[in-house]
């Protein structure tokens, strides 16, 4: 139908379909099934880009008139959409995920609670689990086509403690594409920052070496990474990484890939939104810089090809986007790491890091979980402490990278340390 | 979808409540990317929800396709069953029948794709026509949204209404150093309220370049003076998050540090919170469940008086309602969020306040907050020091620091000069970015975190 209006078209439905159970104090609250539906057009006509989206496939007819209207507006249409392509095999799909037993998910989430509340009985939780399935279906008038089912299926709690005018905040979460009928894991991990954090510790300000575990990583230095590794930042000429390709940006210790291929993984995919087929890209080899990532229209203009990175977020247009960053195990075991500390700081949890000049690489924020270190040991949970960096200076000094790596949602990383960063403490 | 048909599919079924919310949009979206239109579009979104409460216990229904709705609520209901096993607490409310169709001055709805085009453009190149800015962004985003919604205890209202929002930044480069400034702003669906703004955005861009050269600040402890701006951001992450009783209603420990009478800060501190003032992002008519805004005294004199409540942390608490229920769309059943919060204005003046300082920074502008109630950040996008009493020197952008129990007892003046933010949106829970506003008047902290070099 487009096809006679424009000289090129391409049409994306994507649909989900999702069940989350939710707990909050401790009980049962909510049962939810939420459906939800995404068409989007894209045309070129005349050399121009057109769009629209809409949410039920009812009305196409008015979808492309008012991609046709858009075109008249759009920006130069710079790229070729992709005819048949050759995808690799990304198993995604896992039917008992998509069925699995509401009572069942039901039992699991009571298990989480009353297994913590074991530990710690005051303890308030708030749990999550969820399970659901994903369609993706893009297909162009170039007789590029692509179609994958994803299931997913999630746990995650969130527990408060509160003693006099403290409260401390503790939880974890996991994910995958199968189901996750044991609990075993994500109560261990909520148990042991419990643990940690029975005592207070207070660090005084100044700079000292600073290990972020996987949730710290996360939370502090992967925004800015993501950030300089798009192709979309480094054509508007503002990535710290741009025309560095080949060069030790890094210390030799850190090597970093995107990886959509990873199987079983919720933001793995056998193809991107636009139809191109997933790869691993490589972006840091042992400090070096070796890629960045791109969706059709950036690679175009950027002289190059796109990595299969084309992501939709909402109804807006493809953007490169990260899918799972995995950053290479180390050498040192976490053990290891904090034995080998005098006096220093673990970052579990930093609250507003990425609230700043991410682009240039700056993280700061709050220690909203984590244990001060002395004489090799994690002797207390500290409060009211700021940490502070960029990480083309944290990333590229002496950094050990630890053995043991975890996923934390769509990130695969160890815990890493960096030997000197500003800290800031009240009082 | 007619009324007759939504009030039948609500009626006869076993549950304690059911409401249904539908709902249609369209938006528009253009965002220049450097000298690059990277998107202009004008979606179209319908869907709704539906919700049931049976026994403590809520079943929540979401959909495109509001066919068959009949069926849809006899689902929600089933998953209320499912999962209710206590007793039902909810606030009673007069149910209300109304139709709004709200208009801005000149509202977005009736502005030409062209002319909103033209206006993104116009900022665009001002920022990149400012000499050793490397590049930009400027998206401008707006929707029209009419709302329906119905429940079972007779309530039918339709809400329709704008909302706009505009973001400049700027960035510049030196070599591997990359500096950007920012500008937020919004409104409820006035597009005049985003025009002439060309002058704050030629200081945005010259603000990135100046910041290639500006110094970092050292982590610690400072005497700070916040903006009118910042400070909004610092008063909706440092009580409004704490106020809003779904953090608190089951959690005993939490009622007994939330308890009304509990002073937080000094007699100049005044904080609001509310929907039923006209014309702010966060102004209306009806929250979503149907409930009328209010406007709701959080600190009064220093002292905690008032939170924010949906029927079901109202009756639980036994507190009057007030209207602070909300759900960013149909995707989501609503929670206790803020609307429009502020800090009200007191007696002192800027220059007083700088003038007292010897060695301080004064933070402007924001990039962002965050809390966990006791602790929480917020971020400044632009630092200048104080010294000797006066404005002295740009500085790097800065995070700053606070805890809930000692931060608002440090607020040492508040300005006379209260402004109202339209820029951002809140998030929580999932749902982003919810129309609100904040303000405040400038304001002073003692001792206040900064993380620095």
């Amino acid at each position: 139908m487009a096809g006679k209006r424009a000289q090129e078209a391409e049409v994306f439905v994507g649909s989900v379909d999702d069940t989350p159970v939710v707990f909050e104090a401790n009980r049962l609250k909510q049962l939810q099934t939420n459906r939800g539906m995404l068409v989007a057009l894209r045309i070129v006509r005349d050399g121009k880009l057109g769009f629209a989206t809409a949410t039920s496939l009812d009305d196409i007819g008015s979808l492309v008139d008012r991609a046709v209207d858009i075109s008249h507006f759009g920006a130069p249409a710079r790229f070729e959409l992709p005819s048949g392509q050759e995808y690799p095999r990304v198993s995604v799909y896992d039917r008992e995920a998509e069925t699995f037993d509401v009572d069942a998910m039901v039992e699991l989430g009571q298990s989480l609670i009353a297994r913590v509340r074991e530990h710690t009985p005051d303890l308030l939780c708030d749990a999550s689990v969820g399970r659901g399935a994903a369609l993706v279906h893009v297909m162009n008038s170039r007789g590029g086509e692509a179609s994958f089912t994803r299931s997913y299926f999630g746990l995650a709690l969130e527990g408060t403690l509160i003693r006099g005018t403290d409260i401390l905040f503790v939880g974890d979460s996991e994910s995958s594409c199968h189901p996750i009928r044991d609990v075993d894991w994500l109560v261990k991990s909520t148990v042991n920052q419990l643990e940690l954090s029975r005592r207070q510790a207070a660090l005084t300000t100044g700079h000292m070496p600073v290990i972020f575990t996987p949730h710290g990583v996360v939370s502090a230095l992967i925004a800015p990474l993501a950030a300089a590794f798009n192709g979309r930042v480094v054509l508007q000429g503002v990535s710290p990484l741009m025309n560095r390709t080949g060069e030790q940006v890094f210390s030799p210790e850190l090597s970093l890939r995107d990886d959509a291929t990873v199987a079983y993984r919720p933001r793995s995919r056998p193809c991107d939104d636009e139809g191109m087929p997933s790869r691993v890209i490589p972006l840091v080899e042992h400090g070096v810089v070796s890629g960045f990532i791109y969706d059709l229209q950036t690679a175009a203009l950027a002289g190059t090809r796109s990595t299969g990175s084309g992501d939709r977020a909402g109804a807006s247009l493809p953007s490169p986007s990260v899918s799972n960053l995995v950053v290479q195990t180390g050498k040192t075991g976490f053990e290891d790491m904090v034995r080998g500390l005098d006096e220093g700081l673990v970052v579990e949890q930093l609250m507003g890091a990425t609230q700043t000049n991410v682009l240039g690489g700056d993280f700061s924020g709050n220690v909203l979980l984590g244990y001060k270190v002395e004489k090799g040991e994690m002797v207390g949970r500290v409060k009211d402490t700021v940490v502070s960096g960029n990480v083309y200076q944290a990333l590229s000094a002496a950094i050990a990278v630890g053995r043991e790596a975890r996923w934390v949602g769509a990130v695969h990383t160890p815990a890493i340390l960096c030997p000197d960063l500003a800290v800031g403490v009240k009082g | 979808m007619q009324r007759d048909l939504i009030e039948s599919a609500l009626k006869g079924h076993e549950a304690d409540y059911v409401e249904v919310r539908l709902e249609e949009s369209r938006s528009t979206s253009v965002r220049y990317r450097g000298k690059e239109l990277e998107e202009i579009s004008q979606p179209v979104s319908s869907g709704g929800n539906v919700r049931a409460l049976v026994r403590g216990g809520w079943g929540f229904v979401s959909f495109n396709e509001p066919g068959h709705l009949r069926e849809k609520v006899g689902l929600a209901v089933a998953h209320a069953r499912h999962v209710g096993r206590g007793a039902t607490s909810f606030a009673a409310t007069e149910p209300a029948v109304d139709v709004l169709n709200e208009t801005a001055a000149k509202d977005c709805s009736a502005i030409a794709l062209a002319e909103k085009k033209r206006l993104a453009e116009e900022y665009n190149e001002i920022v990149l026509s400012t000499p050793r800015v490397e590049t930009s962004v400027v998206a401008y985003r707006d929707r029209r949204r009419r709302v329906v919604f119905a429940s079972s205890e007779g309530s039918y209202i339709e809400q329709s209404n704008s909302d706009l929002a505009l973001r400049v930044a700027a960035m510049a480069r030196d070599g591997g150093d990359v500096q950007q400034s920012g500008l937020s702003t919004g409104s409820r669906g006035d597009f005049g309220q985003v025009e002439g703004l060309h002058q704050q955005v030629r200081e945005t861009a010259l603000r990135a370049v100046e910041l290639l050269s500006a110094p970092r600040v050292s982590s610690g402890e400072h005497w700070v003076v916040l903006d009118p701006i910042l400070a909004g951001v610092f008063v909706h992450e440092a009580f409004g998050h704490l106020s809003e009783a779904d953090f608190t209603y089951e959690n005993e420990r939490m009622r007994q540090i939330m308890v009304v009478g509990r002073r937080f800060g000094g007699d100049h501190l005044n904080i609001v919170d509310g929907a039923a003032v006209p014309g702010l992002r966060g102004s209306y008519r009806y929250d979503d469940e149907g409930v009328p805004a209010a406007r709701t005294y959080l600190v009064k004199e220093g002292v905690l008086v008032g939170r924010l409540h949906s029927r079901e942390t109202a009756a639980k608490m036994a507190e009057p309602v007030t209207g602070n229920a909300r759900a960013v769309d149909y995707h989501h059943p609503p929670i206790v969020r803020m609307t429009n919060t502020f800090i009200e204005a007191g007696q002192a003046s800027f220059d007083g306040m700088v003038g007292e300082i010897k060695e301080g920074v004064y933070v402007k502008n924001w990039y962002g907050g965050t809390t966990s109630m006791e602790m929480f950040t917020f971020s400044a996008a632009e630092a200048y020091a104080i010294r000797n009493g006066r404005v002295a020197e740009l500085l790097r952008p800065v995070v700053l620091s606070g805890n809930i129990f000692t931060t608002l007892e440090n607020v040492d003046a508040i300005g006379d000069d209260l402004q109202m933010n339209q820029g951002g949106g809140c998030g929580k829970s999932g749902q982003a970015p919810l129309p609100v506003s904040n303000g405040s008047p400038h304001i002073r902290i003692r001792r206040c975190l900064i993380g620095g070099a």
